[in-house]
């Protein structure tokens, strides 16, 4: 009989930090990974956020593959025949450390792994974990490709999906309004081109933001991301959203429409489309996060719900790093008493509490609510463009007072809802 | 304008190793269920379109695994697992 004193489903980020720092202690821990490698089944918009892991793995970012740095940003409200662009730079966005990259993560996470093993870990490729083994109602192991693979404790980091939480009676499969569907395309352009389209130097990188038109008025915007020698564009649409009608357009649609707008297709134009991929991401926020703990088992990164949009910033790949690695810490503790009961796994729950993760989540309890208002997704683009173009207007007789031009769009009752839904955004 | 490229030929660009059985099913019985016909609009793929029956059929080929059907549909009308190890997308990217 195998056994381990740790095994890992799912070699996405959370499951290679886990793996990562229980190696790194000399325990013998299993990845076991359904892709062909790791990284092969994992997807990002493309940003990662260093400062708040960049303490708790410090010997990994020197060398890590990541792509362009990120010095400029952007945020693009898009109305159906017009947009408002805000660009963000600041000194401080090109001073090192870095505070976020772009990134790819089939190649972040095939290194990472490698890194892994280094450390002493065991990691098996294209094995696909089909149950879990349960003794006594603790968790005991795994059944993978027919094989048993017992261990103390299992760290489930299969996905947003995690089905092996939900074999665990960890959770529910989850609730079309808690989670959003991301589509991206890979857009190779020559390097050159893409620093003089997006005004970059050297490695220099470029963040965008797109909220409004986008979607049809539906939870959810688009993004872009500049790498070494691609663009990352996609879009990302609530699922509870796209699902209804008002209006009924297929996703795949919304992502053609959105790279045909003029904004766009100058900003790709001559790249190559190199791949096509798809991936959900949760949305709900606090609320909506999974029991992270039972007997003989604990869950991490997207698994266990841990992704947090707040608008300008949307994150979720160093909540994965975070809770794998304090996933690893609690794993650590409870070998101590030898003790691998839910109980005992509790630490794990206090450690998250005690760090940016949870504070991070519970701070933003409020955003998925105040974010999901449609009006972010449709009547302020356009009224903002509105005024924004008769503000650029110049008629052929007198023009407007430019108060004048803004009551127009903004009639009292507006402005009173208006005024409701700032109050709203205060709670962010 | 830059062209569109069908949904066919993205999805080509990808790389996909076959595998033996489908891994997400219609259940028996529920071809005409109303909740599968969101998965129309849902999938990146695709993969769900309405027959003249009026029954969604579903091909598994090109499937992303992203998982948006199974929440958009549930596991009363799909039976939804992922691939088996090894076979289904690999992304070259990410």
């Amino acid at each position: 009989m195998e056994k381990f004193d740790t095994i890992i489903v799912g070699a996405g980020l959370a499951g290679l930090a886990s793996a990562y720092t229980l190696a790194r202690e000399g325990l013998e821990v299993l990845v076991l990974e359904r892709g062909d490698y790791p990284g092969a089944k994992n997807v990002t918009g493309g940003r990662f956020y260093v400062n708040p892991v960049r303490d708790l793995f410090p010997d990994l970012w020197d060398k890590a593959p990541l792509e362009r740095f990120i010095a400029h940003e952007g945020v693009t409200i898009m109305a159906g025949e017009r947009s408002i662009t805000l660009n963000y730079n600041g000194n401080e966005l090109s001073e090192k450390p870095y505070q976020s990259y772009s990134i790819l993560r089939s190649k972040f996470d095939r290194w990472l792994s490698e890194e892994v093993e280094g450390k002493g870990a065991m990691l098996l490729s294209k094995v696909k974990v089909d149950d879990l083994i349960i003794n006594n109602g603790k968790i005991d192991g795994v059944l993978a490709g027919g094989d048993e693979l017992h261990a103390d404790v299992v760290i489930a980091c299969d996905g947003v999906l995690s089905l092996i939480s939900e074999k665990a009676g960890l959770r529910q499969p989850g609730l079309a309004h808690d989670y959003a569907v991301g589509l991206k395309e890979i857009i190779e352009l020559d390097p050159e081109l893409i620093n003089a389209r997006f005004n970059l130097d050297g490695d220099e990188g470029a963040a965008r933001l797109f909220v409004g038109e986008v979607t049809k008025g539906k939870f959810g915007g688009g993004f872009l991301y500049t790498n070494k020698e691609s663009i990352s564009l996609g879009i990302v649409v609530g699922i509870k959203d796209l699902m209804e009608d008002n209006p009924a357009i297929e996703a795949p649609v919304l992502l053609d429409e959105f790279k045909q707008r003029p904004e766009i297709a100058a900003l790709i134009k001559g790249g190559e489309t190199v791949e096509y991929s798809a991936h959900v991401i949760p949305e709900g926020g606090f609320k909506a996060l999974s029991s992270l703990y039972g007997n003989g088992i604990l869950v991490a990164g997207d698994a266990a719900g841990l992704a947090l949009n707040i608008g300008f910033t949307v994150r979720g790949m160093e909540y994965a790093m975070a809770s794998g690695y304090y996933a690893a810490q609690t794993v650590l503790k409870a070998r101590e008493s030898g003790d691998f009961s839910a109980e005992n796994l509790a630490t794990y729950k206090t450690l998250l509490e005690k760090s940016f993760v949870l504070e991070d989540f519970k701070n933003f309890r409020e955003t998925p609510a105040v974010l999901e208002n449609p009006r972010f997704f449709n009547y302020y683009p356009e009224i903002f463009g509105n005024v924004m173009k008769d503000i650029y207007a110049v008629p052929a007789g007198p023009k407007n007072k430019l108060y004048s031009t803004i009551k127009k769009y903004m009639k009292l009752g507006d402005m009173w809802s208006m005024f409701k839904d700032l109050r709203k955004v205060m709670k962010i | 304008m830059s062209e569109v490229m069908g949904l066919k030929a993205k999805l080509g660009l990808d790389v996909f190793k076959p595998g033996e059985e489908a891994h997400i099913k219609i259940k028996p019985g529920m071809e005409k269920d109303p909740r599968l016909k969101r998965a129309i609009l849902v999938c990146p793929a695709g993969l769900y379109s309405e027959n003249e029956k009026g029954e969604v059929e579903l091909t598994i080929d090109g499937c992303l695994e992203c998982g948006s059907c199974r929440l958009a549909c549930g596991t009363e009308v799909l039976e939804w697992n992922y691939p088996e190890g090894g076979t289904g997308v690999q992304y070259r990217f990410g």
